[in-house]
């Protein structure tokens, strides 16, 4: 196995080749060390699903040893990728995963937590939560109906806290979202691969940040307060670079 | 009288030039509740399966070898939903055909291995108005031709009366699978165009196993 990637890759099967790798384009800006293959369209550049393209991108994404979670679009893309996997060896179809999964959420979420070197049940769990965040629908944000924390009143500079730890052995803190777009996909994915490799569980106004999708789910725009809680051995570390990387803006301001 | 690998490449000749013949047919019938491409590509993908037999230097050994080489060649050259679907049938009834030569029971098993087939990889039922539907009846008449003690033709005549019959129980329903259940009600009324390839394709069989006798 390489060094450069992640030990699970990711095959993202569409009908049309421009889905399956501006997917690919998405997922990639979020999870640079992931191993991303592409099967879009038919061998001749069509609108459908090619048996022979999605054969050759499994045989790529598992070099190495690595395993494979695919992500598919639409019925027969599903169909096509079930079916090469039924003809493919059996050693190497046993290190691969079908996700049911949305084709953009999945891959994004599964890229992210394939990123933080997790093993193929976790990126497969990662990509079938995905279909979990699409709740009911709600309000266009108007200031008040988001599930975010309350911003601080207007024209008072909103409380900044360091790190405090609890009689329970928890570390909270807060941090002021400085992003004019907000926490939105780029930034998310930076908060879940850098608390990936620390030993902590952590949430960000309730939700878990160890899942991207479910901080972007938070719908937290420029000025709103995080309240960061964080659990485990590195508890205290993960806080506090949360706290740095929200206040730096995550490299964007 | 038994059926082999002649038997086998007679009846993927005969399914091309069936599907050919009835492209249009499969195209409207497509086009009137789905998205209008079944005959043209199930066009394509058989072609592609008879320019593979023509360039072959030794004739395949077994049934099961000519099935195979048509599940790969369809399941890589038929876009949509018809190529895993028609490509896993021809592959699991492959699986059942490596006997040199097939009685009665060894048709029923080739038969039931492809519906088993269409319905693992289509997850669809009978009554949802899929090939599964025209499928599920040529099974059962060429079970029952077969326990009465016909020989393999006769049971593949079954199976091909049974297919038409199937396909004709698909035009009252509504679709619940497959492209067609997009339309609901809208549905009904309408021939399924997977279940008709499905009847062609069988009265294929049933004729190659006819011209063999």
């Amino acid at each position: 196995m390489t060094d450069r990637w992640a030990p699970v890759a990711l095959v993202l099967v569409s009908h049309s080749r421009a889905l399956a790798e501006g997917a690919v384009e998405v997922a990639a800006q979020m999870a640079p060390g992931v191993r991303l293959v592409a099967a879009g369209g038919t061998d001749d550049g069509g609108l459908g699903t090619s048996f022979d393209r999605v054969d050759a991108a499994l045989r790529d994404a598992t070099g190495d040893g690595r395993s494979v979670v695919v992500v598919a679009d639409l019925g027969s893309a599903v169909l096509t990728a079930e079916s090469v996997l039924e003809l493919m060896d059996e050693d190497v179809a046993a290190r691969v995963r079908l996700a049911d999964a949305p084709f953009v959420e999945g891959a994004v979420a599964a890229a992210v937590t394939a990123h933080g070197k997790a093993d193929l049940a976790t990126v497969l769990d990662s990509a079938q939560a995905a279909a979990g965040t699409f709740g009911p629908a709600r309000p266009l944000r108007d200031g008040s109906s988001a599930p975010v924390a309350a911003s601080g009143p207007a024209g008072e500079a909103p409380a900044v806290t360091a790190p405090v730890t609890a009689p329970d052995g928890s570390v909270q803190a807060t941090a002021v979202l400085r992003n004019p777009l907000g926490l939105h996909a780029r930034p998310a994915a930076l908060i879940v691969r850098m608390l990936a490799h620390l030993d902590a569980k952590v949430q960000v106004n309730g939700m878990n940040a160890a899942s991207v999708l479910d901080l972007m789910k938070l719908g937290a725009v420029k000025g709103d307060v995080l309240t960061i809680t964080a659990q485990g051995p590195q508890a205290a570390e993960a806080a506090a670079r949360l706290v740095a990387d929200v206040e730096a803006g995550f490299g964007e301001v | 009288m038994t059926l082999d690998a002649a038997w086998a490449v007679d009846w993927v000749r005969r399914s091309a030039a069936t599907v050919a013949e009835h492209r249009d047919e499969l195209v409207e019938l497509d086009r009137q509740i789905g998205d209008g491409d079944h005959g043209e590509n199930l066009d394509r993908g058989f072609r592609a399966v008879v320019a593979k037999l023509d360039g072959l230097d030794t004739p395949p050994a077994s049934v099961g070898d000519v099935l195979r080489l048509v599940a790969t060649t369809l399941m890589s050259t038929v876009g949509g939903a018809a190529g895993p679907l028609y490509g896993t049938a021809y592959l699991r009834a492959s699986k059942s055909g490596t006997a040199s030569e097939l009685g009665p029971d060894g048709v029923v098993a080739l038969l039931e291995a492809a519906l088993d087939g269409i319905v693992t990889r289509g997850r669809a039922g009978a009554g949802e108005k899929t090939m599964v539907d025209a499928w599920t009846a040529a099974v059962a008449a060429a079970v029952d031709a077969a326990d009465h003690g016909a020989p393999p033709s006769a049971v593949l005549a079954a199976a091909a009366r049974g297919a038409h019959d199937g396909a004709e129980s698909t035009v009252p329903l509504v679709a619940t699978k497959g492209r067609a259940s997009y339309l609901g009600e809208r549905s009904a009324g309408h021939l399924d165009p997977g279940a008709r390839s499905s009847e062609l394709i069988l009265l294929a069989a049933a004729q190659a196993a006819e011209a063999a006798d």
